[in-house]
Protein backbone atom coordinates (compact mmCIF):
# COMPACT_ATOMS: atom_id res chain seq x y z
CA UNK A 1 0.00 0.00 0.00
CA UNK A 2 1.24 3.52 -0.97
CA UNK A 3 1.62 5.54 2.44
CA UNK A 4 -0.21 9.20 2.06
CA UNK A 5 1.43 11.55 4.01
CA UNK A 6 0.28 15.29 4.96
CA UNK A 7 3.29 17.48 5.91
CA UNK A 8 1.71 20.12 7.66
CA UNK A 9 2.31 23.46 6.51
CA UNK A 10 1.99 26.82 8.66
CA UNK A 11 4.10 29.14 6.62
CA UNK A 12 7.41 29.13 8.25
CA UNK A 13 9.89 28.09 6.28
CA UNK A 14 10.70 25.73 3.94
CA UNK A 15 8.85 21.95 4.10
CA UNK A 16 10.83 21.02 0.35
CA UNK A 17 13.61 18.73 2.06
CA UNK A 18 11.03 17.17 3.73
CA UNK A 19 8.96 16.29 1.41
CA UNK A 20 11.56 14.95 -1.13
CA UNK A 21 13.26 13.57 1.50
CA UNK A 22 9.69 11.30 2.58
CA UNK A 23 9.02 10.40 -1.46
CA UNK A 24 13.14 9.60 -1.59
CA UNK A 25 11.74 6.59 0.86
CA UNK A 26 9.14 5.35 -0.68
CA UNK A 27 6.11 7.50 0.26
CA UNK A 28 3.15 7.38 -2.21
CA UNK A 29 1.85 10.78 -1.86
CA UNK A 30 2.84 14.04 -0.09
CA UNK A 31 1.15 16.75 0.47
CA UNK A 32 2.26 19.92 1.72
CA UNK A 33 -0.98 21.73 3.57
CA UNK A 34 -3.07 22.99 6.74
CA UNK A 35 -5.86 21.65 4.93
CA UNK A 36 -8.05 19.72 7.06
CA UNK A 37 -9.60 17.64 4.69
CA UNK A 38 -6.44 16.77 3.31
CA UNK A 39 -4.59 15.62 6.73
CA UNK A 40 -7.65 14.12 7.72
CA UNK A 41 -7.23 11.93 4.38
CA UNK A 42 -3.30 11.46 5.22
CA UNK A 43 -2.10 7.74 6.35
CA UNK A 44 0.62 9.72 8.32
CA UNK A 45 1.16 13.29 9.83
CA UNK A 46 4.44 14.77 10.08
CA UNK A 47 4.55 18.54 11.67
CA UNK A 48 7.93 20.12 11.14
CA UNK A 49 8.86 23.61 12.04
CA UNK A 50 12.12 26.31 11.62
CA UNK A 51 12.30 29.88 12.87
CA UNK A 52 11.51 31.39 15.88
CA UNK A 53 8.95 29.94 18.27
CA UNK A 54 6.60 32.77 18.67
CA UNK A 55 6.13 33.57 15.22
CA UNK A 56 5.15 29.41 14.68
CA UNK A 57 3.02 29.64 17.24
CA UNK A 58 0.82 32.22 16.62
CA UNK A 59 0.73 31.00 12.36
CA UNK A 60 -0.38 27.53 13.93
CA UNK A 61 -2.98 28.93 16.25
CA UNK A 62 -4.06 31.22 13.31
CA UNK A 63 -3.74 28.08 10.88
CA UNK A 64 -5.47 26.12 13.82
CA UNK A 65 -2.73 23.62 12.79
CA UNK A 66 -3.26 22.88 16.40
CA UNK A 67 -6.52 21.26 16.05
CA UNK A 68 -5.05 19.56 12.66
CA UNK A 69 -2.15 18.25 15.15
CA UNK A 70 -5.07 17.34 17.99
CA UNK A 71 -7.19 16.10 15.21
CA UNK A 72 -4.11 13.51 13.75
CA UNK A 73 -2.93 11.96 17.41
CA UNK A 74 -6.12 11.76 18.73
CA UNK A 75 -9.46 10.76 16.13
CA UNK A 76 -7.44 9.57 13.50
CA UNK A 77 -4.86 8.35 15.24
CA UNK A 78 -1.94 7.80 12.77
CA UNK A 79 1.82 7.74 13.34
CA UNK A 80 2.53 11.71 13.76
CA UNK A 81 6.22 12.51 13.53
CA UNK A 82 7.52 16.09 14.91
CA UNK A 83 10.65 17.91 13.95
CA UNK A 84 12.34 20.31 15.38
CA UNK A 85 10.77 23.40 16.18
CA UNK A 86 7.64 20.76 15.74
CA UNK A 87 8.78 19.20 18.82
CA UNK A 88 9.52 22.24 20.96
CA UNK A 89 5.70 23.59 20.01
CA UNK A 90 4.41 20.29 21.72
CA UNK A 91 6.23 21.13 25.18
CA UNK A 92 4.06 23.70 27.90
CA UNK A 93 6.67 26.35 27.35
CA UNK A 94 9.48 27.79 25.87
CA UNK A 95 12.25 30.38 26.72
CA UNK A 96 12.43 31.77 23.43
CA UNK A 97 11.13 35.19 22.90
CA UNK A 98 11.43 36.51 26.63
CA UNK A 99 8.58 33.39 26.88
CA UNK A 100 5.83 31.98 24.46
CA UNK A 101 2.79 29.30 25.10
CA UNK A 102 3.08 26.34 23.65
CA UNK A 103 0.67 23.20 22.59
CA UNK A 104 0.90 21.47 26.34
CA UNK A 105 0.62 17.93 24.44
CA UNK A 106 4.22 16.90 26.28
CA UNK A 107 4.39 18.54 29.62
CA UNK A 108 7.84 20.44 29.80
CA UNK A 109 9.80 23.12 28.35
CA UNK A 110 11.96 24.49 26.23
CA UNK A 111 15.30 25.77 27.70
CA UNK A 112 18.03 28.12 26.01
CA UNK A 113 21.43 26.38 25.55
CA UNK A 114 23.06 29.00 27.59
CA UNK A 115 25.65 30.84 26.76
CA UNK A 116 28.25 30.41 27.98
CA UNK A 117 28.19 26.46 27.43
CA UNK A 118 30.78 24.56 28.27
CA UNK A 119 31.74 20.81 27.80
CA UNK A 120 32.53 18.48 30.82
CA UNK A 121 36.31 19.46 30.04
CA UNK A 122 35.77 23.08 29.68
CA UNK A 123 35.54 23.48 26.20
CA UNK A 124 33.94 26.09 25.08
CA UNK A 125 30.69 25.59 22.68
CA UNK A 126 28.99 27.71 19.97
CA UNK A 127 25.72 28.35 20.08
CA UNK A 128 23.34 27.11 17.76
CA UNK A 129 23.92 23.71 18.82
CA UNK A 130 25.09 22.93 14.83
CA UNK A 131 25.72 19.94 13.30
CA UNK A 132 26.53 16.03 13.45
CA UNK A 133 25.77 15.11 17.20
CA UNK A 134 25.74 11.19 18.49
CA UNK A 135 22.20 10.53 19.68
CA UNK A 136 21.67 7.55 22.45
CA UNK A 137 18.81 5.95 22.29
CA UNK A 138 17.10 5.13 25.61
CA UNK A 139 14.68 2.66 24.52
CA UNK A 140 13.90 0.36 21.60
CA UNK A 141 11.26 1.63 19.14
CA UNK A 142 10.41 0.96 15.68
CA UNK A 143 11.71 4.53 14.92
CA UNK A 144 14.99 3.20 15.61
CA UNK A 145 15.24 -0.06 13.73
CA UNK A 146 18.01 -0.40 11.88
CA UNK A 147 19.92 2.75 13.39
CA UNK A 148 22.89 1.77 15.45
CA UNK A 149 22.81 3.63 19.00
CA UNK A 150 25.14 7.22 18.65
CA UNK A 151 25.12 7.62 15.15
CA UNK A 152 25.21 10.87 14.34
CA UNK A 153 22.19 13.21 13.16
CA UNK A 154 22.30 16.62 11.81
CA UNK A 155 20.98 19.35 14.43
CA UNK A 156 20.54 22.99 14.47
CA UNK A 157 18.62 25.10 17.09
CA UNK A 158 19.76 27.19 19.92
CA UNK A 159 17.05 25.86 22.68
CA UNK A 160 16.24 22.21 23.77
CA UNK A 161 13.09 20.17 25.08
CA UNK A 162 13.12 18.76 28.37
CA UNK A 163 10.05 16.60 28.96
CA UNK A 164 8.96 16.32 32.41
CA UNK A 165 7.96 12.79 31.75
CA UNK A 166 11.28 10.93 31.43
CA UNK A 167 9.88 7.59 30.22
CA UNK A 168 8.74 9.27 27.74
CA UNK A 169 12.41 9.75 26.60
CA UNK A 170 13.37 8.04 23.38
CA UNK A 171 16.84 9.52 22.70
CA UNK A 172 19.15 12.02 24.08
CA UNK A 173 21.98 14.29 22.61
CA UNK A 174 24.72 15.57 25.03
CA UNK A 175 26.00 19.56 24.29
CA UNK A 176 26.92 20.69 27.43
CA UNK A 177 23.54 19.81 28.59
CA UNK A 178 21.79 16.30 28.24
CA UNK A 179 18.78 17.25 25.95
CA UNK A 180 16.34 15.81 25.06
CA UNK A 181 16.58 14.41 21.05
CA UNK A 182 13.97 12.24 20.63
CA UNK A 183 10.58 11.67 22.71
CA UNK A 184 7.61 8.61 22.07
CA UNK A 185 4.09 8.39 23.06
CA UNK A 186 1.53 6.14 22.02
CA UNK A 187 1.72 7.40 17.92
CA UNK A 188 3.94 10.48 18.65
CA UNK A 189 7.80 10.41 17.88
CA UNK A 190 9.22 13.61 18.06
CA UNK A 191 12.69 14.79 17.03
CA UNK A 192 14.73 17.55 17.89
CA UNK A 193 17.34 16.52 15.01
CA UNK A 194 16.56 16.48 10.87
CA UNK A 195 16.07 13.27 9.57
CA UNK A 196 15.31 14.96 6.29
CA UNK A 197 18.90 16.34 6.54
CA UNK A 198 20.64 13.43 8.32
CA UNK A 199 21.81 11.21 5.60
CA UNK A 200 21.87 7.43 5.86
CA UNK A 201 20.90 7.65 9.15
CA UNK A 202 17.80 9.97 8.64
CA UNK A 203 16.32 8.84 5.91
CA UNK A 204 16.37 5.01 7.54
CA UNK A 205 14.39 6.90 10.42
CA UNK A 206 11.60 8.05 7.59
CA UNK A 207 11.70 5.05 6.08
CA UNK A 208 10.58 3.29 9.59
CA UNK A 209 8.18 6.16 10.10
CA UNK A 210 6.17 5.31 6.71
CA UNK A 211 6.21 1.66 7.83
CA UNK A 212 5.12 2.10 11.48
CA UNK A 213 1.56 1.52 12.82
CA UNK A 214 2.05 3.72 15.23
CA UNK A 215 2.23 1.08 18.18
CA UNK A 216 4.97 0.98 20.49
CA UNK B 1 32.47 12.47 22.00
CA UNK B 2 29.79 14.92 20.72
CA UNK B 3 29.10 17.37 17.61
CA UNK B 4 31.76 16.44 15.18
CA UNK B 5 33.66 19.16 13.18
CA UNK B 6 31.99 19.01 9.48
CA UNK B 7 33.93 18.89 6.50
CA UNK B 8 31.71 21.41 3.53
CA UNK B 9 33.09 20.81 -0.38
CA UNK B 10 32.22 23.98 -2.09
CA UNK B 11 31.21 24.09 -6.01
CA UNK B 12 31.40 26.99 -8.06
CA UNK B 13 29.27 27.34 -10.20
CA UNK B 14 28.23 29.73 -13.19
CA UNK B 15 24.95 29.45 -15.22
CA UNK B 16 24.35 26.11 -14.16
CA UNK B 17 27.70 24.33 -14.74
CA UNK B 18 30.76 23.61 -12.17
CA UNK B 19 33.32 25.65 -12.87
CA UNK B 20 37.24 25.58 -11.51
CA UNK B 21 36.88 21.88 -13.10
CA UNK B 22 35.78 18.60 -11.18
CA UNK B 23 37.60 15.85 -12.01
CA UNK B 24 36.41 13.00 -10.43
CA UNK B 25 37.46 9.79 -11.90
CA UNK B 26 34.48 7.91 -12.60
CA UNK B 27 31.56 10.82 -13.05
CA UNK B 28 29.73 10.67 -16.14
CA UNK B 29 29.68 15.23 -16.64
CA UNK B 30 31.96 16.83 -14.36
CA UNK B 31 30.11 19.99 -14.85
CA UNK B 32 26.65 18.86 -13.57
CA UNK B 33 26.30 20.09 -9.90
CA UNK B 34 24.12 17.67 -9.40
CA UNK B 35 25.81 14.79 -10.13
CA UNK B 36 28.83 16.48 -8.29
CA UNK B 37 27.18 17.32 -4.86
CA UNK B 38 25.31 13.55 -5.05
CA UNK B 39 28.73 12.25 -5.45
CA UNK B 40 30.08 14.61 -2.24
CA UNK B 41 26.93 13.45 0.07
CA UNK B 42 28.18 9.37 -1.12
CA UNK B 43 31.69 10.38 0.20
CA UNK B 44 29.19 11.17 3.27
CA UNK B 45 30.53 14.94 3.56
CA UNK B 46 28.69 17.29 6.21
CA UNK B 47 27.12 19.78 3.99
CA UNK B 48 27.71 21.22 0.61
CA UNK B 49 27.90 24.30 -0.64
CA UNK B 50 26.61 25.80 -3.44
CA UNK B 51 28.18 29.42 -4.63
CA UNK B 52 26.73 31.18 -7.47
CA UNK B 53 29.04 33.19 -9.57
CA UNK B 54 26.49 33.76 -12.18
CA UNK B 55 26.34 37.06 -13.79
CA UNK B 56 23.41 37.63 -15.65
CA UNK B 57 19.93 37.28 -14.29
CA UNK B 58 18.54 34.27 -16.63
CA UNK B 59 21.46 32.56 -15.14
CA UNK B 60 20.28 32.97 -12.02
CA UNK B 61 16.60 31.13 -12.71
CA UNK B 62 19.17 28.31 -13.86
CA UNK B 63 20.21 28.45 -10.73
CA UNK B 64 16.96 28.05 -8.92
CA UNK B 65 16.22 25.13 -11.03
CA UNK B 66 19.60 23.55 -9.76
CA UNK B 67 18.90 24.21 -6.10
CA UNK B 68 15.72 22.52 -6.70
CA UNK B 69 17.16 19.24 -8.25
CA UNK B 70 20.15 19.23 -5.51
CA UNK B 71 17.70 19.20 -2.87
CA UNK B 72 15.73 16.54 -4.23
CA UNK B 73 18.85 13.95 -4.64
CA UNK B 74 20.65 15.15 -1.39
CA UNK B 75 19.59 14.18 2.27
CA UNK B 76 21.89 16.68 4.07
CA UNK B 77 22.32 20.66 4.35
CA UNK B 78 22.82 22.69 1.17
CA UNK B 79 24.27 26.42 2.34
CA UNK B 80 23.55 28.71 -1.15
CA UNK B 81 25.18 31.82 -1.66
CA UNK B 82 26.24 34.34 -4.30
CA UNK B 83 24.26 37.30 -5.64
CA UNK B 84 21.88 37.06 -2.07
CA UNK B 85 20.80 40.38 -2.18
CA UNK B 86 17.42 41.06 -0.61
CA UNK B 87 14.86 38.73 1.53
CA UNK B 88 12.85 37.78 -1.67
CA UNK B 89 16.44 36.47 -3.07
CA UNK B 90 16.71 34.28 0.42
CA UNK B 91 13.20 32.99 0.23
CA UNK B 92 13.29 32.33 -2.89
CA UNK B 93 16.47 30.05 -2.82
CA UNK B 94 14.94 28.41 0.91
CA UNK B 95 12.08 27.58 -0.90
CA UNK B 96 14.23 26.22 -4.05
CA UNK B 97 15.35 23.79 -1.18
CA UNK B 98 18.57 25.35 0.28
CA UNK B 99 19.15 25.00 3.98
CA UNK B 100 20.87 27.62 4.36
CA UNK B 101 21.65 30.97 2.53
CA UNK B 102 24.84 32.76 2.49
CA UNK B 103 24.71 36.72 2.58
CA UNK B 104 28.03 38.47 1.77
CA UNK B 105 28.42 41.91 0.06
CA UNK B 106 24.62 42.92 0.49
CA UNK B 107 25.34 42.61 3.88
CA UNK B 108 27.42 45.14 4.14
CA UNK B 109 25.71 47.48 2.13
CA UNK B 110 22.85 46.78 4.03
CA UNK B 111 23.88 45.35 7.45
CA UNK B 112 19.67 45.29 8.55
CA UNK B 113 18.98 42.44 5.55
CA UNK B 114 21.03 40.09 8.55
CA UNK B 115 18.29 41.40 11.23
CA UNK B 116 15.58 41.48 8.85
CA UNK B 117 16.39 37.99 7.18
CA UNK B 118 17.03 35.71 10.54
CA UNK B 119 13.94 37.62 11.78
CA UNK B 120 11.85 36.20 9.35
CA UNK B 121 13.42 32.80 8.30
CA UNK B 122 15.66 32.04 11.63
CA UNK B 123 19.29 32.62 12.46
CA UNK B 124 19.69 28.87 11.54
CA UNK B 125 19.67 29.69 8.15
CA UNK B 126 21.31 33.00 7.89
CA UNK B 127 25.34 32.94 6.91
CA UNK B 128 26.96 35.70 6.78
CA UNK B 129 30.20 35.71 4.69
CA UNK B 130 33.37 37.48 5.12
CA UNK B 131 36.30 38.00 2.64
CA UNK B 132 38.92 39.38 4.14
CA UNK B 133 42.40 40.10 3.74
CA UNK B 134 45.64 41.38 6.05
CA UNK B 135 46.34 44.89 5.82
CA UNK B 136 48.92 47.24 7.98
CA UNK B 137 49.28 45.98 11.49
CA UNK B 138 47.95 48.45 14.17
CA UNK B 139 49.78 48.88 17.31
CA UNK B 140 51.77 45.99 16.35
CA UNK B 141 48.84 43.85 16.22
CA UNK B 142 47.28 41.92 12.91
CA UNK B 143 44.52 43.51 11.74
CA UNK B 144 42.29 42.14 8.50
CA UNK B 145 39.67 44.41 6.70
CA UNK B 146 36.78 43.26 4.91
CA UNK B 147 37.22 43.09 1.29
CA UNK B 148 34.68 43.29 -2.19
CA UNK B 149 34.82 42.64 -5.70
CA UNK B 150 36.84 39.14 -5.20
CA UNK B 151 39.46 41.00 -2.63
CA UNK B 152 40.11 44.21 -4.86
CA UNK B 153 38.12 46.20 -3.07
CA UNK B 154 38.79 47.52 0.63
CA UNK B 155 36.21 48.66 2.40
CA UNK B 156 37.39 50.00 5.55
CA UNK B 157 35.69 47.47 7.98
CA UNK B 158 37.48 45.25 10.34
CA UNK B 159 36.81 41.72 10.04
CA UNK B 160 36.80 40.58 13.67
CA UNK B 161 34.40 43.59 14.58
CA UNK B 162 32.31 42.93 11.60
CA UNK B 163 31.47 39.39 12.78
CA UNK B 164 31.04 40.44 16.31
CA UNK B 165 28.09 43.09 14.92
CA UNK B 166 26.85 40.22 12.12
CA UNK B 167 26.15 37.35 15.12
CA UNK B 168 24.39 40.33 16.93
CA UNK B 169 22.22 41.24 14.37
CA UNK B 170 21.21 37.36 14.25
CA UNK B 171 23.63 35.64 11.82
CA UNK B 172 23.68 31.85 12.42
CA UNK B 173 27.11 31.24 11.25
CA UNK B 174 30.02 32.76 9.82
CA UNK B 175 32.18 31.81 6.64
CA UNK B 176 35.30 33.18 6.75
CA UNK B 177 37.51 33.51 3.68
CA UNK B 178 40.81 34.49 3.59
CA UNK B 179 41.19 36.36 0.10
CA UNK B 180 44.94 36.60 0.97
CA UNK B 181 45.00 32.47 0.75
CA UNK B 182 41.91 31.68 -1.56
CA UNK B 183 43.06 29.76 -4.48
CA UNK B 184 47.05 29.43 -2.86
CA UNK B 185 46.90 25.82 -1.50
CA UNK B 186 48.92 27.54 1.28
CA UNK B 187 46.44 26.72 4.36
CA UNK B 188 44.27 29.02 5.68
CA UNK B 189 45.05 31.97 7.56
CA UNK B 190 45.01 30.93 11.21
CA UNK B 191 45.36 34.09 12.75
CA UNK B 192 42.60 35.63 11.44
CA UNK B 193 40.20 32.45 12.24
CA UNK B 194 41.48 32.10 15.88
CA UNK B 195 40.75 36.09 16.05
CA UNK B 196 36.80 35.54 14.85
CA UNK B 197 36.11 31.94 16.42
CA UNK B 198 37.05 33.78 19.46
CA UNK B 199 35.09 36.88 19.72
CA UNK B 200 32.22 35.33 18.24
CA UNK B 201 29.59 32.29 20.16
CA UNK B 202 28.15 31.13 17.15
CA UNK B 203 29.95 28.54 14.52
CA UNK B 204 32.51 29.59 12.26
CA UNK B 205 33.42 27.94 8.93
CA UNK B 206 37.18 28.57 7.99
CA UNK B 207 37.95 29.17 3.92
CA UNK B 208 40.63 29.91 1.53
CA UNK B 209 43.96 28.13 0.81
CA UNK B 210 43.44 24.32 1.60
CA UNK B 211 45.88 22.64 -0.20
CA UNK B 212 46.51 19.56 2.02
CA UNK B 213 45.08 17.56 4.89
CA UNK B 214 47.31 19.21 7.36
CA UNK B 215 45.20 22.04 6.60
CA UNK B 216 41.92 21.07 7.31
CA UNK B 217 43.54 19.55 10.60
CA UNK B 218 44.78 23.07 11.15
CA UNK B 219 41.77 24.87 10.56
CA UNK B 220 40.35 23.39 13.57
CA UNK B 221 42.80 22.62 15.72
CA UNK B 222 45.27 26.39 15.90
CA UNK B 223 42.16 28.35 14.40
CA UNK B 224 39.13 26.90 16.46
CA UNK B 225 36.72 26.48 13.39
CA UNK B 226 33.51 24.67 13.82
CA UNK B 227 33.94 23.52 10.08
CA UNK B 228 36.27 23.58 7.05
CA UNK B 229 35.07 24.15 3.59
CA UNK B 230 37.03 23.21 0.53
CA UNK B 231 37.19 22.65 -3.33
CA UNK B 232 40.11 22.18 -5.17
CA UNK B 233 40.90 19.33 -3.09
CA UNK B 234 38.50 17.31 -2.90
CA UNK B 235 37.11 18.26 -6.95
CA UNK B 236 40.29 16.75 -8.62
CA UNK B 237 40.17 13.79 -6.28
CA UNK B 238 43.21 14.17 -4.93
CA UNK B 239 41.89 13.54 -1.69
CA UNK B 240 38.01 12.21 -0.58
CA UNK B 241 36.11 13.41 1.55
CA UNK B 242 36.62 9.93 3.81
CA UNK B 243 40.70 9.94 3.40
CA UNK B 244 40.14 13.37 4.69
CA UNK B 245 37.92 12.53 7.70
CA UNK B 246 40.45 9.44 8.92
CA UNK B 247 43.31 11.50 8.59
CA UNK B 248 41.70 14.26 10.82
CA UNK B 249 40.32 11.56 13.31
CA UNK B 250 43.85 10.28 13.43
CA UNK B 251 44.63 13.37 14.85
CA UNK B 252 42.22 13.79 17.33
CA UNK B 253 39.47 15.95 15.74
CA UNK B 254 35.83 13.81 16.40
CA UNK B 255 34.08 13.74 13.05
CA UNK B 256 31.22 12.19 11.23
CA UNK B 257 32.46 8.64 10.03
Amino acid sequence: MKVRVAVIDYGMGNLHSVASALQHVGAGEVVVTHDAELIRKADRVVFPGVGAIRDCMSEIRRLKCDELLAQALTEQQVPVLAICVGLQALMDRSEENGGVDCLGIIPGEVRYFGNPLADASGQRLKVPHMGWNEVRQHRDHPLWAGIPDMSRFYFVHSYYVHAEDRSLLAGSVEYGVTADAALARDNLFAVQFHPEKSAAAGLTLLKNFLEWNGQC
Amino acid sequence: MGLAKRIIPCLDVDNGRVVKGVNFVDIRDAGDPVEIAMRYNEQGADEVCFLDITASSEGRETTVHTVEQIAEHVFIPLTVGGGIRSVEDIRTMLNAGADKVSINTAAIHNPELVRESAQRFGSQCIVVAIDAKRVADVDGLPRWEIFTHGGRKPTGIDAVAWAVRMAELGAGEILLTSMDRDGTRNGFELGVTRAITDAVDIPVIASGGVGTLDHLVEGITLGGADAVLAASIFHFGEFTVPQAKAYMAARGIEVRR
